[in-house]
């Protein structure tokens, strides 16, 4: 974990309520896709967490979502501007208890982590697959980044508005292994059918990093915190 | 279990002339006999057992830690979400989730003394004066607790915390039975929550408290608009930060004239200006809590800052502006 001063390189929209921010920065603090990082932002008391999309040395890629007065003002922010983040917080995906064959669910937001994880897969010459969910066509994102990945991928809308109709979870081959983050509810379901698999979990954070117990998750191993031990759990840690 | 140098270096960087002013700064005070370098104590429930800082910075810098609530029993606490967000603020329903006494004796105090050689202070919870009682007996004896501060004003817990602390005969009988059981000095941490602060204050000092902490967190709520439910799973939860600041300094103000044991300042500190102002109501010392979440270098920066304000503000000596007003 490392406090520093990050400059805003990109923040525009790239879907609907949907923005795409890159920050240029010391990111020596992330080792492993699936960590967050935790924004000051100008005129909220607490940070803001959101997982990494995806990283390189110097830069950060972070996809949000407008849920509220914060993430609202973050959608103002212009190129150049200058935020305090907390980066290299969380545990992150561990690649090394991913099997070669996998599927990486998202859905909404959730989709974002899958990303760099995925690019990180293949590099280790494992063979993912994508099924990324959204509500409707005009929320899509990320879906010609996994494409040109050239691994297979599925886009589910629950309207039928854009690829094919339904939940993500629809087109999850049961008894897989699945490394999902998205809703709790379609990871509820992921838990039911997958043989194994990750769990990325989301929670109202304080600090996001430990200290004040904000985000405390009973497991089978006792407390955990989501911010700390988390956010990625494994599927036998979970009491769902 | 005392220690420690009088003054603090000025902030690294600064003019010469500034700096050599600076050092000359005496920023230490004390409490109950207890010198400490300088007053700043990272408050209970935002620091842990120290583990989530001590490879962020040295924590010897630190004029004390008030450390996290522990009770008899591990309590995993409330149900999520436990944090909501306001305006210069923040609300919290944790709940006392703590590993229990027997871990923190055995495990969290001794590791935290690896990387902190000065006395702590003990932030005791429960949910009968037997049980009270039970953990700060067991506090008392552990080497590097310096002070008990006994938490009767958590707002998040049903039938414990702050059930004691807004009832005078409750505070009294508290703080009689655990003063009786211990030798260290008994700090009892005040609620906000009552209708005459200075009452609680009296009862506690009456009963042979060694000194009062206020003010724990203010009772708020948030209601989320689209879901049409509260934040918290909890419904309520306790206000903290920025925004409880001038509250806390008013109850620390009274307090200070009601009695003659130490106070210790806290609610919603997060620079040095406000941990001067806290001391000029009547704190000894002072305790940063929602700051630390925010930015987790606070109790440090805050520090680093002091001499150069104190200088600025043409104080030699931080003991000398305590309950000017």
């Amino acid at each position: 974990m490392k406090e520093s001063i990050y400059k805003i390189t990109e923040n525009c929209q790239i879907a609907d309520k949907t923005f795409g921010m890159e920050l240029s920065g010391d990111s020596a603090a992330v080792s492993r896709p699936g960590q967050f990082i935790n924004i000051l932002l100008p005129g909220s008391f607490l940070r803001r967490p959101f997982s990494v999309c995806d990283y390189g040395e110097g830069w950060i890629r972070i996809i949000y979502k407008i849920v509220g007065k914060g993430t609202e003002k973050m959608s103002h922010l212009q190129k150049g501007d200058e935020l305090s983040v907390i980066s290299g917080l969380g545990n992150g995906f561990d690649l090394s208890r991913i099997p070669e064959s996998c599927a990486l669910i998202g859905g909404g937001a959730g989709v974002a982590p899958l990303y760099g994880l995925c690019k990180r897969l293949l590099l280790e010459g494992k063979k993912p697959a994508a099924v990324l969910g959204f509500n409707n066509a005009g929320e899509v994102f990320l879906e010609k980044e996994f494409r040109n990945l050239n691994i297979p991928v599925t886009v589910a809308t629950v309207d039928g508005s854009f690829g094919q109709k339904g939940f993500a979870t629809d087109f999850f081959e049961e008894g897989g292994y699945a490394v999902c983050c998205g809703p709790e509810a379609m990871m509820r379901v992921l838990y039911k059918k997958s043989g194994d698999g990750m769990f990325s979990l989301e929670a109202r954070m304080g600090c996001g990093f430990g200290a004040c117990m904000g985000c405390s998750l009973e497991t089978r191993q006792g407390f955990r915190r989501i911010c700390k031990e988390g956010p990625v759990f494994q599927k036998e840690d979970l009491l769902w | 279990m005392v220690d420690i140098s009088t003054t603090m270096p000025g902030r690294e960087g600064g003019n010469a002339n500034g700096g050599e002013e600076a050092r000359s700064v005496d920023i230490s005070t004390s409490l109950s006999g207890l010198l400490l370098s300088n007053p700043v104590i990272p408050a209970s429930g935002t620091f842990g057992y120290g583990r989530e800082y001590w490879d962020l910075y040295d924590l010897d810098i630190l004029g004390s830690i008030a450390v996290k609530g522990t009770t008899l029993e591990e309590r995993g606490g409330n149900p999520l979400p436990r944090i909501a967000e306001c305006e210069a603020g923040m609300l919290n329903s944790v709940g006392l989730q703590n590993p229990g006494i027997d871990r923190v004796v055995s495990e969290e105090l001794p590791e935290l003394y690896l990387h902190y050689k000065k006395p702590v202070i003990a932030n005791i919870s429960g949910f009968s004066v037997e049980e009270y009682v039970a953990v700060a007996v067991k506090m008392d004896a552990a080497p590097n607790v310096g002070i008990l501060e006994l938490n009767v004003s958590c707002p998040n817990v049903r039938g414990g915390g702050m059930a004691f602390g807004t009832s005078a005969s409750n505070i009294s009988l508290v703080t009689r039975e655990v003063r009786k059981a211990c030798s260290k000095p008994v700090y009892v941490k005040l609620s906000p929550n009552v209708t005459d602060i200075c009452e609680m204050a009296r009862a506690a000092e009456d009963a042979g408290a060694d000194g009062i902490s206020l003010i724990n967190t203010l009772l708020g709520m948030r209601i989320d608009l689209r879901k049409r439910i509260p934040v918290l799973e909890n419904v309520t939860g306790g206000l903290s930060g920025p925004a409880v600041f001038p509250v806390a300094l008013r109850m620390v103000w009274q307090v200070s004239r009601a009695v003659d044991v130490p106070v210790i300042g806290m609610g919603g500190i997060s620079s040095s200006e406000d941990v001067i102002e806290m001391m000029m109501a009547g704190a000894s010392a002072v305790q940063i809590g929602a700051a630390n979440l925010r930015n987790p270098f606070a109790c440090r920066d805050i520090i680093m800052d002091l001499p150069r304000k104190c200088e600025e503000l043409g104080i030699r000596s931080l003991r000398e502006i305590i309950g000017i007003m």
